[in-house]
Order: structure tokens, then C-alpha cells, then sequence
């Protein structure tokens, strides 16, 4: 019952990263990671972590690429037709071949899955997964949440002064 | 059988696959495409790991890490509209102005 979930996300997602490198067009390499976000999300709830696919949905596929295309279209990118590929054309590969290749080496090394923690899918269907995630962000990750929110202060500031005309 | 291994190659192809967007594309907008596809990546890492060793930890830094994501996005897309305005595009060759 997974595999018939698991292989069909995994295919469609590794197939639009391709096509987000691949494209020619800005426009469509959005869209083409929108789908990857999508199939991300679909496999977030097979791990039981709805919360996660929700807000893989509104904040990625929503916030971020929205934000992505608006810019696109915003700066009119038709000019960029000339050359797709940029000089490293083989150094590029190399190196993600070689991450490729070492990370599928350490992972067919051995064997990850010792169940030892209290998080159950039994349990994330009675509390609930967002209540979990709200009562862990509120208590014991704090200060790195307050520290979040000034980061995004910092984020929309900077965002204003480095797209205003003149200061 | 669905196991982590399974989830980690996955991760693996599509972080791979970023690093190949960030290295060969010319377009900037379309290199930080492909740094939110390796963020992606690592943030299904997490999740699967999560979710396989039982602990909440890591679900609670993806949420960190698509805030940094966000902030990320907000800055990034101003910096490619103040370089548009300047050069008239955002090639990534031509972004030398600190070249000596």
C-alpha cells in the first residue's frame, strides 16, 4: 500500500526537478517545482506529518513561488533565451554526481530504521500532528521561534530597502 | 516495503539535482530555484527521519528551516530586482562587479 504511494510521488518529483533545470523558460521551471512541492508534500503525509504537507503547500507552493513568478513576470526575463547552460558545464555534473554517488554509498551501507523515539502514528492521529508541532515550537524550541521572527523583521526590511529605487 | 533508505535515495537524487541547477544554470532566478529544490531535499530527510526514529525534533526544524526559506526568498528576488535595475539582466556572468 506505501509503494503504490510512495513510487508514483517519487517518480513525478525527481522527473519536474529535472524538467526546473532542464526548462528553457523561467515560467516553466516555477511551475515545474510547484509539482515537486506538491509530490514533497504528498509523501510528508505518507510519513505522517500532515502539518508538514500543509504548510509545504501554502508557504512553498503558495508564498514562495508565488512570489518567484511574480518576479519573473516582473522583470520580463524574454532576453534570456541566448545560451541555457553557463561554462561549468562539466564541472556540474561532476559534483553532483559525486554527491550522488557518495550519499547512495553511505546509504546502502546500512540500515537506518530503529524505531526508538514516542512519536507513533497512533499517537500523531489522537493528539493530532499540528497540536504536537504547536506544544514542541511553544516549550522547548522558544527561543529559536522569537529568534525566527526577528529574522523575518530583518527579511521584509531588507527586502523593502534593496527593491526601493533610491533610499 | 517502503523503508528510510528509500525516502534518503530519493533526497539524494533531487539535492543532486539541485546542485546541478545552482552549477550549470546562467539564469539567477532559476539557481534559486534549485536552492529551494536542495532545501526541499533536505527538509524530506528530516521528515523521513523523523518519522522512522520516532522524534519531533526534526519536524520542528523543517518548519525552521522554511521560515529561513522564506526570509531567504524575500531578500534573494529584492537583490535580482536592484541587479536588473542596474545591468538589464540577471545572468549570472555578469554578476562581477567585485571581480578584481
Amino acid at each position: 500500500m506505501e509503494a503504490l504511494v510512495f513510487y508514483p510521488f517519487a517518480l513525478v518529483a525527481v522527473i519536474s526537478a529535472i524538467l526546473v533545470i532542464w526548462c528553457r523558460n523561467p515560467v516553466n521551471s516555477a511551475l515545474s517545482l510547484v509539482l515537486t512541492f506538491i509530490c514533497l508534500a504528498g509523501l510528508y503525509v505518507t510519513l505522517n506529518a500532515p502539518f508538514m504537507a500543509a504548510i509545504q503547500i501554502i508557504v512553498y507552493a503558495g508564498a514562495i513561488m508565488v512570489l518567484i513568478l511574480f518576479v519573473i513576470m516582473m522583470l520580463n526575463l524574454s532576453s534570456d533565451v541566448k545560451r541555457g547552460i553557463r561554462h561549468s558545464v562539466v564541472t556540474g555534473p561532476v559534483a553532483s554526481g559525486l554527491i550522488l554517488f557518495f550519499v547512495l554509498y553511505f546509504v546502502g551501507g546500512g540500515e537506518a530504521g530503529l524505531h526508538n523515539g514516542t512519536l507513533l502514528a497512533e499517537i500523531v492521529n489522537k493528539v493530532g500532528h499540528t497540536e504536537m508541532i504547536g506544544a514542541a515550537i511553544f516549550t522547548q524550541f522558544l527561543f529559536p521561534f522569537e529568534i525566527a521572527s526577528i529574522l523575518l523583521l530583518v527579511a521584509i526590511i531588507g527586502a523593502v530597502v534593496l527593491a526601493k529605487k533610491d533610499v | 516495503m517502503i523503508t528510510l533508505n528509500h525516502y534518503l535515495v530519493l533526497s539524494a537524487i533531487l539535492f543532486s539535482l539541485g546542485t546541478l541547477g545552482v552549477l550549470t544554470r546562467r539564469n539567477a532566478i532559476v539557481i534559486f530555484m534549485s536552492v529551494e529544490l536542495m532545501l526541499n531535499a533536505v527538509n524530506l530527510t528530516f521528515i523521513s527521519f523523523s518519522s522512522y526514529l520516532g522524534n519531533l525534533d526534526g519536524q520542528v526544524f523543517v518548519f525552521f528551516v522554511m521560515a529561513v526559506a522564506a526570509a531567504e526568498a524575500a531578500v534573494g528576488l529584492a537583490l535580482m530586482i536592484a541587479f536588473h535595475r542596474n545591468k538589464d539582466s540577471i545572468d549570472v556572468e555578469e554578476f562581477n562587479l567585485l571581480k578584481w
